[in-house]
């Protein structure tokens, strides 16, 4: 393999991964404070079809990716108040939001499946970083919306590990009884971050449709959101790794890809259904090590917080 | 000369689905003055403190702050009404650092936490009223008399005027207890109010300026310090003279059942919890043992009837090497056991009675019809057991989680005895019961004893252990400090022993 095969793989594997990033870091926010989302596919896929048909009308991917954005925030909404307010089972709210999501967007996306986005975004080589051999083409070539993720990344460890806000969102998630106590609002918290949460995944999911692929087709996240959510297991809900993590399934990803165009002799199904199969790997490796080091998900994740019940 | 009101609760009423736990609750608290409030378990002091501090709100009643009438929707309000409380069990988070716990919620954390700051201010804090804390330390590395003085500390930090601790002495030593008095009368001294929860008499006695009384959710009286009776509390406090009485002891057999040989395992969290713990129980005997909450005492219940594995040493029952075996092959040695959550290890919250009571006895062939279970029998066999043990149960079939504490623990006991066993170990099997449960389960208990059982009895309450038990070994930090007779030995001796000082009775086994 020569070395420019070698740096697109590589470039494809950051945007392979970056609509899993997206999505694991929306899913790490509204996990941290303590509810589980397993909506995830299907507001990633509500977002790709929003974001699709917005940028194809307006011939802009901007309003694209914000109405993919609000779309998003918008079913995460229904979790939350089902699960907050309603205090609602969060694996039924949120398996039930990924079937309503996944046909939701095939009824929406119907009559533009194959259609070409006449305007996908264009890359920018970063000035500077982005002519340095090898290093460049691989993390400074890209679209906007990578730029956006690598500094989402920073950006959210530090609101989660060194604000006052992000006290309160670890707070509620370990044990909202305690935060409630010192006068935290348990539930605004929780709305907050869960709807937050689903705007990421919401951009997640418009990614694909305006970037990665761009085109939209049905089912196109073809799992990743379930994907995402294993990584933030792997991540041990720490924005940080969950970049390496999306990264290193963006790379699998990629890797098939090339494989198949390079006449590899593998079966393509086989290279299709390696992501999965390194997810499945990943997350018993990932499960012993957390066990081991005593990680565990927030404590209160997947609980209803009420206040009078013993 | 008396001091003005810094909270007034008025005509308090607040109700639970299928209870009335405050009825028209009048409570108030003067500045410097420590006020008790004294009441058996389940008689309402909680609820009425979470209504002050707004965590419940109240269905009827005013709260009066300074003279004006407030309404707490929140604890927010609560607390910047200059109210805090320590709850019972208490409100800390684990996998936070004992700073990050002190400065959650407060409102003049800056938006970008700056902790170093944090740190300094709390150890000025902690060191001003003699409270000894770490701030980086993480809350889930501190004992449970540490964790008190963080929740202290959090209250303080927050400028609390007045100052509500729940039950505060019941996870700490004799002489614990007596400084945290003093660090109270030094707060009150400086003006502040406290307010503090007990069941126990002898508190009232050593610190209260006031005292209210409550029974079944109403006030039953108000006394000043020099109305304050023992007697009357007592009577107050029951509603009926207590002379509890137990037969005399018998002889303890011969005969070794529990054999406890330099035992070792680890806690939850993969650290050394039992450090080398060795005892014996005998036929006929109660074997209590003694410490502050977490100092091995579920641990070694756990290892004992197979629930924890062992890193080291021998356990027999019966002279039967039982180390390593399954709960299962340890019951079927006839080991029983009552776990200290009742309803969470012990019972199915929400089986009926006749599920729980066949939890352990479907095996039998009475209960059984081929693999299918023989209901008539169970009912049958439930039903005796709810009469000979005076049960109350509105039915059989309602989930047992229903049924208050004395009932639950009455079930509980009842399984564990019907299978005939030759070692019960009871874990604080009288936490959270009022008096008159209490006297049940210990009558059960001794007549357990007079059969012949050994019975391991672990419990924190020393008045129940000096009562019961015929020796008392404590533990401290996963080791026995000390194993002597309960009618040569004193609660001075055993507090200083659940310390980790070292005591003076003879290392028996
Ligand atoms: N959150 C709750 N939900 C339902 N019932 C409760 C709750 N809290 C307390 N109770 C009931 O209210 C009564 C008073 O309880 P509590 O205030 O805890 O008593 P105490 O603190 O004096 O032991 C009890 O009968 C108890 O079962
Ligand atoms: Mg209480």
């Amino acid at each position: 393999m020569n070395q420019d095969i070698l740096v697109a793989i590589l470039a494809t594997a950051i945007t392979a991964g970056t609509p899993i990033l997206f999505a694991a870091l929306g899913e790490i926010l509204a996990e941290r404070a303590g509810v589980l989302n397993l909506g995830v596919e299907g507001m990633m896929l509500v977002g790709a079809v929003c974001g699709f048909i917005c940028a194809l009308q307006t011939a802009n991917p901007w309003a694209g990716m914000f109405l993919a954005m609000l779309a998003g925030g918008l079913l995460a909404l229904i979790h939350a108040f089902l699960t907050v307010t309603m205090k609602a089972n969060q694996v039924v709210s949120g398996l039930a939001l990924t079937m309503f999501g996944t046909g939701l967007s095939g009824y929406l996306g119907k009559s533009y499946v194959g259609t070409a986005l006449p305007v996908p975004f264009e890359n920018y080589t970063v000035p500077v970083l982005g002519n340095i051999p090898l290093l460049g083409p691989v993390f400074f070539q890209h679209d906007p919306m990578v730029y956006i993720s690598y500094l989402l990344v920073p950006a959210l460890w530090f609101l989660i590990f060194r604000t006052k806000a992000g006290l309160h969102m670890r707070a509620v998630g370990e044990n909202p009884a305690a935060a409630d106590s010192v006068g935290v609002n348990v539930f605004l918290t929780r709305y907050i971050y869960v709807i937050a949460g689903g705007m990421l995944t919401g951009i997640g999911g418009a990614y694909l449709s305006l970037n990665y692929v761009p085109s939209w087709m049905e089912n196109m996240t073809a799992g990743r959101g379930w994907i995402a959510v294993a990584l933030v297991i792997f991540a041990t809900w720490n924005p940080v790794h969950a970049l390496w993590g999306s990264y290193l399934f963006g790379g699998i990803d990629a890797l098939g890809f090339r494989l198949q165009t390079l006449n590899v002799l593998v079966s393509p199904y086989f290279l299709k259904m390696l992501p999965y199969l390194l997810t499945i790997a990943v997350l018993i490796l990932v499960t012993r090590r957390n066990m081991v080091n005593r990680i565990g998900s927030p404590r209160a994740l997947g609980l209803p917080y009420d206040r009078e019940e013993r | 000369m008396t001091a003005p009101y810094l909270v007034e609760l008025k005509n308090i009423t607040k109700r639970f689905p299928g209870v009335v736990a405050n009825d028209g609750v009048d409570f108030n608290v003067r500045k410097g003055e420590i006020h008790v409030l004294l009441g058996e378990n389940g008689s309402g002091k909680s609820t009425l403190m979470s209504v002050l501090a707004g965590l419940y709100r109240p269905d009827k009643g005013e709260i009066v702050v300074d003279g004006t009438r407030r309404v707490f929707r929140s604890p927010r309000d609560a607390i910047k009404a200059g109210i805090g409380m320590i709850h019972q069990h208490f409100k800390l988070i684990d996998s936070l650092t004992v700073a990050e716990n002190v400065i959650l919620g407060d409102d003049s954390t800056p938006p970008v936490l700056r902790l170093q700051d944090i740190q300094r201010k709390l150890e000025e804090l902690s060191k001003k009223y003699g409270l000894h804390i770490n701030p980086s330390s993480m809350v889930w590395q501190l004992s449970l008399g540490e964790k008190q003085r963080v929740e202290i500390v959090k209250m303080l930090y927050r400028g609390s005027r007045v100052l509500v601790l729940d039950e505060p002495t019941a996870v700490l030593t004799p002489q614990e207890t007596h400084e945290l008095f003093h660090i109270l009368r030094e707060m009150a001294k400086a003006g502040r109010g406290i307010v503090l929860i007990t069941h126990k008499m002898q508190e009232v006695m050593e610190i209260a300026d006031r005292v209210t009384v409550l029974r079944r959710g109403k006030v039953v009286a108000t006394l000043t310090r020099e109305q304050i009776n023992r007697r009357e509390l007592a009577w107050l406090m029951v509603g009926r003279d207590v002379v509890i009485q137990y037969k005399k002891k018998g002889s303890p057999g011969n005969k070794k059942v529990l054999e406890v040989d330099n035992v070792h395992c680890l806690s939850d969290l993969g650290r050394p919890c039992l450090k080398g713990v060795s005892f014996t129980v005998h036929s006929g005997e109660i074997f209590g043992i003694a410490g502050v909450a977490g100092n091995g005492q579920r641990e070694l219940a756990e290892v004992i009837t197979g629930l924890r594995p062992v890193t080291g040493g021998k356990i027999m029952i019966d002279g039967i090497d039982t180390t390593g075996l399954s709960p299962r092959q340890i019951i079927d040695r006839r080991v029983a056991y009552v776990p200290d959550d009742r309803l969470g290890t012990g019972l199915v919250p929400g089986l009926s009675a006749v599920d729980n009571f066949m939890l352990k006895s479907y095996r039998q062939s009475v209960l059984r019809r081929g693999p299918l279970l023989n209901k008539r029998a169970a009912y049958q066999n439930s039903r005796e057991l709810v009469k000979q043990f005076e049960i109350q149960i509105s039915s059989l079939d309602a989930p047992v989680k229903l049924m208050s504490g004395g009932n639950l623990q009455r079930l509980l006991l009842a399984r564990e005895i019907t299978s005939e066993p030759l070692l019960l170990v009871a874990v604080y099997p009288i936490r959270g019961l009022d008096i008159k449960a209490t006297q049940s389960v210990h009558n059960i208990l001794l007549q357990q004893r007079d059969k012949g059982v050994a019975i391991l009895l672990i419990s924190e309450d020393l008045d129940e252990l000096f009562k019961l038990s015929d020796r008392i070994g404590v533990i401290y930090d996963g080791r026995i400090t000390g194993i002597m007779p309960a009618e040569m030995t004193d609660v001075e001796e055993v507090g200083l022993l659940m310390m980790g000082s070292a005591g003076t009775g003879e290392m028996a086994t």
